[in-house]
């Protein structure tokens, strides 16, 4: 290796993912500070050469497991576009709610289980047990309420299984498909005591602004996850077409992942980027929460893209009844189980993309003329935002950079937590060094 | 916050006789202690009667004084293997947790492709800065394993008899059965009937069919039976006119190392 990184042991932990943060601070001065992020690299984009059209996505889904629906729907979609499959509106309506299932649960289990902690000054969401039983419990059941929507849909919360190029291998019940819509109407409860919790908290998330560029898509009728083009808060609408020109890669010298950077030296992506892009489109429980916590676009605290993922949250509870009375409305149509739905597979290249939980993400695969991946190329949410954490880190330590070490590091460890960065889309370590530091 | 601090070391005096156990997470994609995760509220009276010293997933506590380790994922990098190789230091009982850990899984879909051209593909010219092993390895061609639970993710009740049986000091087991003798109990029509290759007659039960049972075939992520010509189910593949060797051609997604590497390290053919 041309430029070694040495990467200790230390794992900043309840961030789903692993790097490092290294600051030199002399005389009271920031001298160095690097977000380092080290790739312990699965090499998924060659994995994937070789199989069939009919595998990608069940390969593509063990990226990482807290988005394996993300990315099995991206994949589907990258396959379906390179061969011209086409997708029933009763189809791509079960995909939504498979989606938003997964993002409920996400945002849930970085809210409650990852960033709670932080706020109530505990070290794991163990402890509320003890002292916040009520509002554990209705993060428990948001939780599990989430997972619940993707497995009736999919199979499966981790790893889904009905999911196939063109369809479904088999269909939700109906009477499930009721019972979700009666415990959604019935949820806002759970919700209004994690409202209040975070509400009663959110004078703990750091009090720093960045402006920066947000990237997310965009679609005229709704609040983009599914589909749409790319949004650019600095330059507008770009075609999904041109996705590599918008995450565009470059090596940093600390680093092995790649970081991304388009009008200016980085962007964010996520939660925040897609309020600030789209919050006008918001369901009006979403909205009123907003309001309730003063959110008007452009939010420029990065720290806030936790109450962006609250916001959400309802926003998707809301969206997952409309779809569910939709289907139920219209009625599931007939058909078989152990579906294959017809699929002629030809040579091609498509791409996918759709909105996750951590940011906007791209599958690109191209086919040959059996239906064999010949080259693919994924882009993550949590590398677009690699550049964005670093240039937040260079603007924020010189203001704190008198405090004590530990809390410099716990500021800028929040920092990291707030992007949500995900645990294995690359697998990074963590750990604050700090590097001579006089400043005690 | 270190992997040599030990900050929740017990106390003396302290009456706590639940076992210590730590989850690490390796090279993978955390699936498996998500599954732990969405036990839900369940987890809570997990640990009741098991005390979690360490889960970076989800706590910021962390010490060395356990007595079982869960380790998810396989080894990637000497980093993997030189921290694999402190925690079965530590560790009374490991056990690994999901089918990377379990036989390298997902993660070696690439072993039989050049390590070269694998690195070119994903990182281009920056390829040279990446440094991981040429294949992708389960842990127990690193340090021993005392259990495994396979599967991609891991069954949770699986997971859940395994700490009963070792809270209760009990080995934990899992099947040795084929995957096809459960989807018999399912009545899942064949998928070999529908004209589809599955791996259900070698692969290890204990899922309960649940792929085909979803619609679609077993993909063989608990791995095989132990012994694929004494344990397969044959009935089915003499029914179809094909033997273990076809199917398992058909097949490697999550083989790919004992197809790759242990069998070559075994002396048949890879």
């Amino acid at each position: 290796m041309s430029n070694s990184v040495d990467v200790g042991d230390d794992l900043v932990t309840r961030v789903e993912g692993h790097g490092s943060i290294v600051l030199d601070i002399a005389n009271g001065e920031l001298q160095r500070c690097e977000w380092q992020v080290v790739e312990s690299p699965r090499y998924f984009e060659s994995m994937l050469v070789g199989r069939d059209y009919d595998e990608a996505h069940h390969v593509t889904s063990r990226i990482c497991a807290i988005c394996s629906v993300s990315h099995t729907i991206a994949s589907l979609k990258a396959t379906e576009r390179a061969m011209g499959i086409d997708v029933s509106v009763q189809d791509e309506r079960l995909r939504k709610l498979a989606l938003y299932g997964e993002t409920i649960q996400s945002h849930v289990l970085h809210l409650g289980y990852l960033a709670l902690p932080d706020l109530v000054g505990e070290k794991s969401v163990l402890p509320l047990a003890d002292t916040h039983g009520p509002e554990l419990d209705a993060v428990v059941d948001l939780h599990r309420l989430g997972n619940e929507l993707t497995e009736v849909v999919t199979g499966r919360s981790v790893h889904a299984q009905r999911l196939l190029p063109g369809g479904f291998s088999k269909l939700p019940d109906e009477s499930a498909l009721r019972d979700l819509l009666d415990r959604l109407r019935n949820c806002w409860d759970d919700v209004e005591t994690v409202v209040d919790l975070l509400a009663s908290l959110a004078d703990e998330l750091p009090d720093f602004e960045r402006e920066t560029e947000y990237i997310s898509l965009t679609h005229p009728e709704e609040y983009a996850f599914y589909e749409g083009t790319i949004h650019s808060s600095d330059v507008g609408e770009l075609p999904v077409g041109e996705y590599r020109d918008v995450a565009n890669e470059y090596v940093v010298d600390h680093s092995t992942a790649k970081f991304a950077r388009h009008e200016r030296d980085a962007y964010m992506v996520g939660a925040l980027a897609r309020f600030n892009n789209n919050a006008d489109q918001l369901a009006p429980r979403a909205s009123d929460l907003a309001d309730r916590f003063a959110l008007e676009p452009p939010v420029t605290n990065p720290y806030l893209n936790n109450v962006a993922q609250l916001v959400e949250l309802a926003h998707l509870l809301e969206e997952a009844v409309s779809l569910i009375e939709q289907l139920l409305e219209d009625g599931l149509a007939d058909q078989p189980d152990y579906h294959v739905p017809t699929v002629e597979p030809t040579t091609g290249q498509g791409i996918g993309a759709i909105e996750v939980p951590r940011g906007v993400l791209f599958h690109e695969y191209a086919y040959d003329d059996a239906g064999e991946v010949t080259e693919a190329n994924c882009v993550i949410p949590t590398n677009q935002n690699h550049g964005n954490i670093q240039r937040d880190m260079e603007a924020f330590v010189p203001s704190i950079v008198d405090r004590p070490d530990a809390e410099i590091e716990h500021t800028l460890e929040m920092l990291v937590r707030a992007y949500d960065p995900c645990i294995s889309c690359s697998t990074h370590y963590l750990d604050v060094e700090f590097v001579g530091n006089d400043g005690e | 916050m270190s992997d040599g601090d030990s900050g929740n070391g017990r106390q003396p005096g302290d009456a706590d006789e639940r076992p210590r156990v730590a989850f690490f997470d390796f090279t993978g994609c955390e699936g498996d202690q998500l599954q732990v995760l969405n036990l839900e509220d369940r987890l809570l009276d997990l640990v009741e009667v098991v005390e979690i010293v360490s889960f970076r997933e989800a706590m910021t506590e962390h010490s060395e004084d356990y007595e079982i380790a869960f380790i998810e994922g396989g080894v990637a990098t000497a980093h993997d293997e030189r921290r694999l190789t402190r925690i079965r230091t530590h560790a009374d009982t490991v056990i690994a947790l999901g089918s990377c850990a379990s036989f390298a899984g997902i993660n070696a879909l690439r072993n039989d492709q050049d390590f070269e051209r694998v690195k070119e593909r994903v990182y281009g010219e920056d390829a040279h800065r990446i440094s991981s092993y040429p294949v992708a390895r389960p842990i127990d061609d690193v340090i021993d394993v005392d259990y495994e639970i396979p599967g991609c993710p891991i069954d949770r009740e699986e997971f859940v008899q395994a700490v009963t049986a070792l809270v209760n000091g009990a080995e934990p087991t899992i099947p040795n059965y084929p995957v096809c003798l459960q989807c018999k109990f399912e009545e899942n029509l064949c998928a070999f009937e529908r004209g589809e290759t599955c791996l259900g007659p070698i692969t290890r039960g204990g899922c309960g069919a649940t792929c085909v049972s979803e619609g679609t075939h077993c993909w063989g992520c608990r791995g095989m039976v132990e012994d694929p010509n004494e344990d397969a189910y044959t009935a089915v593949l003499e029914a179809h006119g094909l033997t273990t060797e076809e199917i398992l051609d058909e097949y490697q997604l999550y083989w790919g190392f004992e197809r790759e590497q242990r069998a070559v390290a075994d002396g048949g053919e890879s």
